[in-house]
């Protein structure tokens, strides 16, 4: 048997895969590292002080011009929608409508200006909320946050003010709940979630609006206008519903000046713009093309404003808005304040030397910030950073210098205006430049990568399934197929690795690895095609033969279309949100119709009846046979599984009137001690079952008799296990203040017994792994000749060896007639648990996982898990039958009905065990399970987190090869079961009749063949799942829900890959590592 | 022979899909605020007295199926009864498969019931006037080749279609376009009727269609 081929093949396969995902990844989910510093006033910015400037007392960095704020933010307010232009005889529904704003900017023209705000994509609300009061570029995963909430960690302008004393009152778009838990003074929050409802958060701001700004108990006012952006999802732009939505805004905007007060700041901003269709989340020109406009009752600009507006960067904002308040800048800041509304209303020179001061600050925290951020994030391009260090501090320097000259007073006004003019632009080349590099790692879609990506991922699968078809367990196969394209992808793994050398370029490692992938791929696929013409020719030579294949291939598609159309199902699915969001009940629901249609197929075939005699065909109906009840049973068994599963699902925030189910919370927040007493011994008695049952499993099949330690420690081990388990329970859900003296011991043992669970698993899985036969063999032979005997001495390779096998069967079998025969016994060998060897080994390595992840999920969900053991062992049956009554005639190819069943039966156990594609659906308490709080690494806590997370893809993974192993196992007469199970004689009759699962060992060729088959049948499923989420991603990235369901959705999916393909090789090398025993155990046996 | 054959099935089939717009249409007349949509399990109710009506008269007139000789009495009674039990039983276990697939188990109950009496009509009622309570005719018929006339073709085709239909009409369930139609179970019920009308329709046009190709077993 050829196993390193094989798993290095799969190994290869994944490779691709992963090559593919993460290339994806970073052309789609940028990260950016969050810092928890906070900024103070205290903190040493500031600039060398002129005499002319003096900091009054109590203000913070720079002088406070505006005791107060009003920020408008109206939600997708595209530029154009702001911009007036009164030459236009016909506008469009959009166009002109805010004619208040050019009103004022006409009419005030140092008072009021219209600017175009550019935001940064991803131009999804969230993001950009995070943006306008960080000051910063937030992407998909800011790592460091909290997965479990929204809330903005950071620093922020919000932070800010409230810790500064201001008196901050909200109104609006409820996502700023979510951002800023009890940040407000007083808040107004209104639902967002409903796109199609275009007035609720809008009439509701307007009802609070006005008495708000007239009581004065505010110091910073937010409104977050949600109508235009919800009339752009509901109907586009180009409508005369936008028309009346604008309307409205403009006539709000003309009553809120009114009410506003001298010392009052007003801003109303757009946070992003829209496409054509109303849509946004991308980086077109139109979504980041948003309005912004500034405005007070007292002079701000020295200037009139230009004639096209100044285009502004949304984090501009932050600093601008931050330094006029005078509350410090938040410490992430990268954008550059706008100088123009500082100049204040003296002379040019000391405009010039307070915009310069302003800077002088905006700089030195942009400074402080990168430096901080360069510790810990390698991200950014060290050369560049050090470039900008340079400009920083020449900046400076000049600045210190300038200064004293001013003081000095040697410098002529001339000449020092344009000093200062230089100074300043010198200022802003360093700021734009900063912010230029952090939008270039952070804040950008990489389409050429995100295209690689999904090209690299759906080559793969198309691989997957072309080597699925074709594998046949010959050199040449594995020379053809691994071995060249692996040379291929080494030579241009090494190529650029030198390239890269002489360019003196940094290595970026995952660009290596893809064009890696991309050149095996290449090299498989040339030596397939290489192939394939041989092919042509040979069946070009017998016409007949070739129409026969054909019609006979167009067949088996046809065959194939029912499974695969199943997976088209599931694959489209994930390019809608609704579906995305309803997967939980998607997936239960194509597993319910592919096992009815699998039964259905069979019975219009035929093969559940009786096959007619010709005599009397019309005479007597068909009639059914009578494994087809057994089969019936089986589905209705499962189908009532599927339907168990759905209790234990958990909600997501978009289906309101969803409650989570109660088995997901712990036992000890339940308050009915009566309740928590019966669903304690529930959890136990059931835990207990699952023990029994694999136990008399593995004894009926004989795998119990042996006394090697892995038998020993199944027969003894398990139940300690769940005897750990169930303490574990019992101490973690007692109820904490009733224990009173003995509360140092609870705390002892809480972490004690998971310790003991975990050691106990692992040293039965070492045990597993050191000796995985569970076969009892008695010898009674009188001498070592008498089996043996067709080869005289030792057998000298491998082919004389596996002519043995079967003789040693046929000599068993001889030996047991002749003495059933005679009466008396003179048996050979007796192997108990011969043919389940395999299965066994997967079986016990099953349940040990099984009670690991059932410790790590809250104590009800283990009634889940028991429910995912019985629905497998269905799934398990139903295959095997139906394999039966089909008459296949391979045996040693795994449908695809049963690798599609068993991947939905995997995602559906996702959501029935309480799990969620979203980040606060995770069950952080995982990680805590026999640890106290406080870990000192981050892997651990992520290893048990991950564990928890796809415990179902992780158990039907290394079940796998179960699906190729069951039909071997299950391949026994009714008659056997008659026999009194005690005697170990019977047993032995039964290893002599049904070779079982020693079939495979028969033909190892054929057997790794097939487990190479089964294992890449299920990365082309598992990768056209994935491939599906990829592609929803990447063509979705505009769309309303894409941060929020395609994003966590993909992620999700692309690490349960990952799991999955990585147990599914452990599972696969686990069969290996017990054929290799039972090779090693023929080998004694023939010696002996 | 066959031609007029198919002419009447096409014929009946095509009243049969009569029967049903008229289900959807004529009771607005009597009954102010009537609507599919609206009082949909009126509807449901409606439509499966006017659909199994129409086929037990259709089947006492066309006859399709000649071969039982003269019965009793007594014999009918019990044959009538046994159609009556598997008529519920069917009701009863699509009732459970609903469930199963994943439908409200306590709540709507009444809904769920009705779609399955609906779907029974659609489905087993037809097997019980074309086969009689025989279940392994019915087990002949739904298996390759296992049609012996162009009635027990059309048969096979309405009864895929209609559950077909029903299974298609589960998928816009979980969309968010908040339509009426979406509510349970009326976009199944509604999937089940369209595939049962174009069941109908397709049927003789199909046989037609395939005419050589079908040569059925003579009885
Ligand atoms: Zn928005
Ligand atoms: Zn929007």
């Amino acid at each position: 048997m050829q196993r390193w081929p094989v798993l290095l093949f799969l190994a290869w396969v994944c490779f691709l895969f992963f090559a593919g995902i993460g290339l994806f990844m970073s052309g789609f989910l940028l990260t950016r590292i969050e810092l928890d510093i906070s900024s103070s006033c205290a903190d040493p910015l500031l600039p060398p002080p002129w005499e002319r400037q003096g900091l009054p007392p109590g203000s913070c960095w720079a002088p406070q011009r505006f005791s107060k704020a009003v920020i408008v933010i109206i939600d997708a307010l595209h530029f154009e929608f702001a911009r007036f232009n009164p030459a236009k005889t016909s506008p469009l529904p959009y166009e002109n409508k805010l004619s208040f704003l050019h009103h004022l900017a006409t009419s005030q023209p140092h008072h009021a200006r219209l600017y175009r705000f550019r935001a940064d994509p991803p131009t999804a609300t969230m993001q950009r909320i995070k943006g306008l009061t960080t000051g910063s570029l937030p992407t998909f995963i800011d790592v460091g946050s909290n997965f479990a909430t929204y809330a903005i960690q950071e620093d922020n302008l919000l932070a800010q003010l409230v810790q500064n004393g201001r008196r901050v009152v909200f109104m609006g778009d409820d996502t700023w709940e979510g951002l800023f838990p009890k940040k407000f003074f007083r808040s107004y929050f209104f639902p967002s979630f409903n796109v199609k409802d275009l007035h609720t958060v809008d009439d509701g701001i307007l009802q609070h609006l006005y008495p708000t700004v007239d009581s004065g108990e505010w110091d910073v006012l937010i409104a977050h206008f949600l109508g235009v952006d919800h009339c752009g999802h509901k109907h586009g732009p180009d409508h005369p519903e936008m028309a009346k939505k604008l309307t409205q805004m403009n006539e709000m905007l003309r009553s809120l000046v009114d009410h506003l007060g001298n010392d009052t700041l007003l801003l109303v901003a757009g946070d992003h713009g829209m496409t054509e269709t109303g849509d946004h989340g991308g980086d077109s020109e139109k979504e980041v093309n948003a309005a912004l406009f500034v405005y007070s009752k007292t002079p701000l600009f020295v200037t009139v404003p230009p004639e096209e507006p100044e285009a502004v960067p949304q984090v501009n904002l932050v600093p601008t808005v931050a330094l006029l308040l005078g509350v410090p800048i938040p410490y992430s800041n990268i954008g550059e304040v706008m100088a123009e509304l500082f100049s204040g209303d003296g002379d040019a020179v000391s405009a010039a030397l307070q915009q310069l001061s302003v800077y002088h600050i905006n700089a030195k925290q942009v400074d402080r910030f990168l430096h901080s951020y360069s510790l810990v994030a390698q991200d950014l391009p060290a050369e560049q950073l050090q470039h900008l260090q340079q400009l920083f501090s020449s900046a400076v320097e000049e600045h210190t210098e300038l200064l004293a000259q001013v003081q000095g007073a040697t410098l002529v006004p001339p000449e020092l205006e344009s000093r200062l003019g230089s100074l300043i632009s010198r200022f802003q080349l360093y700021l734009r430049e900063a912010r230029a590099l952090c939008t270039q790692s952070w804040a950008r879609f990489h389409p050429l990568r995100m295209v690689g990506g999904c090209t690299l991922i759906a080559t793969s699968c198309l691989l997957c399934y072309m080597a699925s078809e074709l594998a046949a367990s010959s050199d040449s196969f594995y020379r053809r197929c691994l071995l060249y394209p692996l040379l291929w992808g080494l030579m241009v793994a090494l190529l650029l690795g030198l390239a890269h050398a002489f360019t003196q370029e940094g290595l970026d490692l995952l660009l290596v690895s893809s064009w890696a992938a991309a050149a095996s791929q290449l090299g498989f696929f040339w030596h397939w095609w290489g192939q394939h013409p041989k092919r042509a020719r040979l069946l070009g030579s017998q016409p007949p033969l070739a129409s026969a294949g054909l019609k006979q291939r167009l067949r088996a598609w046809l065959g194939l279309a029912f499974p695969m159309g199943i997976l088209l199902f599931r694959c489209g699915a994930m390019f809608s949100d609704s579906f995305v969001v309803a997967e939980a009940r998607v997936a239960p629901f194509l597993l319910a119709s592919l096992v009815m249609l699998l039964v259905g197929k069979l019975h219009w075939d035929g093969r559940l009846t009786v096959p007619e005699g010709p005599k009397q065909q019309f005479l007597s109906f068909s009639s059914y046979r009578r494994e087809i009840w057994y089969l019936l049973c089986l589905v209705a068994m499962l189908l009532v599984c599927v339907r168990l599963s759905g209790f234990f699902h958990q909600c997501r925030e978009e289906i309101p009137q969803c409650r989570p189910s109660l088995f997901l919370s712990p036992l000890a927040s339940l308050r009915n001690t009566r309740a928590k007493n019966l669903f304690y011994l529930l959890c136990v008695a059931l835990l207990a079952g699952l023990v029994y049952a694999v136990r008399s499993w593995l004894r009926h099949y004989g795998n119990l008799n042996s006394s090697d330690p892995l038998v020993l420690f199944v027969r003894w081990g398990f139940p300690l296990v769940v005897l750990c388990i169930a303490c574990y329970w019992a101490v973690a859900s007692s109820a904490d203040d009733s224990l009173g003296k003995l509360q140092e011991l609870v705390q002892v043992a809480v972490v004690a017994f998971p310790w003991a669970v975990y050691g106990l698993a692992s040293v039965g899985l070492l045990l597993l792994l050191c000796n995985p036969m569970t076969v009892f063999a008695k010898d009674t032979r009188e001498s070592a000749g008498s089996i043996v005997t067709p080869y005289l001495g030792v057998p000298t390779s491998e082919v004389d060896f596996l002519h043995v096998i079967p003789q040693i069967y046929k000599r068993m079998q001889e030996s047991q007639k002749s003495r059933l025969e005679r009466g008396t016994c003179r048996a050979a060998v007796a192997a108990y648990g011969l043919g389940s060897v395999y299965s066994a080994a997967l079986v016990i390595a099953l349940t040990l996982l099984g009670f690991l992840l059932m410790l790590l999920h809250n104590e009800r969900l283990s009634l889940a898990f028991l429910l995912l053991f019985l629905e497998a062992f269905v799934l398990l049956h139903i295959h095997s039958r139906a394999r039966g009554l089909a008459g296949d005639a391979e045996p040693f190819s795994v449908p695809w009905y049963a690798v599609i069943s068993w991947l939905l039966a995997a995602s559906q156990f996702f959501y029935s065990t309480g799990h969620q594609p979203i980040f606060p659906a995770i069950h952080w308490n995982a990680a805590f399970v026999g640890f106290h709080l406080d870990h000192s690494t981050n892997l651990l806590p992520a290893v048990l987190v991950g564990a928890n997370t796809f415990a179902s893809h992780i158990l039907f993974a290394v079940s796998c090869p179960l699906l190729l192993l069951w039909p071997f196992v299950c391949e026994m007469p009714s008659s056997q079961k008659k026999k009194p199970k005690k005697e170990p004689r019977e047993e032995l009759q039964e290893v002599e009749e049904h070779m079982m699962e020693m079939r495979l060992r028969e033909s190892p060729e054929k057997f790794s063949t097939a487990l190479l088959q089964l294992g890449l049948k299920y990365l082309f499923v598992l990768g056209t799942q994935l491939l599906a989420c990829v592609c929803a991603a990447m063509i979705l990235r505009r769309h309303l829900m894409v941060w929020k369901v395609f994003a966590p959705k993909f992620l999700f999916e692309s690490l349960g890959f990952m799991v999955s393909s990585i147990c599914l090789l452990l599972g696969i090398s686990l069969v290996m590592r017990v054929d290799c025993a039972v090779s090693t155990w023929f080998n004694q046996l023939q010696l002996r | 022979m066959k031609e007029a054959e198919i002419r009447r099935l096409l014929a009946a089939n095509l009243l049969c899909v009569f029967s049903i717009i008229l289900s959807a249409v004529v009771p607005s007349f009597f009954w102010d605020g009537f609507t599919v949509l609206g009082t949909h399990l009126a509807w449901l109710c409606i439509c499966s007295v006017c659909v199994s009506t129409l086929n037990i008269i259709l089947h006492l007139v066309l006859k399709p199926n000649q071969s039982h000789k003269r019965s009793s009495f007594a014999h009918k009674i019990s044959r009538f009864l046994k159609c009556c039990i598997y008529f519920f039983m069917s009701c009863i276990l699509f009732h459970a498969i609903i469930v199963l697939y994943g439908a409200p188990l306590i709540e709507s109950v009444t809904e769920t019931f009705l779609f399955a009496v609906l779907l029974s009509t659609f489905t087993t009622l037809q097997c019980l006037c074309m086969l009689g309570p025989n279940i392994q005719a019915w087990i002949r018929v739904f298996s390759k080749n296992g049609a012996m006339s162009i009635w027990e073709s059309s048969l096979q085709i309405t009864t895929i279609c209609s559950i077909l239909g029903a299974w298609f009409g589960a998928f816009p369930i979980p969309l968010d376009w908040d339509r009426p139609w979406q509510v349970w179970p009326i976009s199944c019920s509604l999937g089940a009727t369209f595939g049962y009308v174009a069941g109908l329709i397709i049927a003789p046009l199909w046989i037609h269609w395939n005419r050589k190709q079908l040569t059925y077993k003579s009885r």
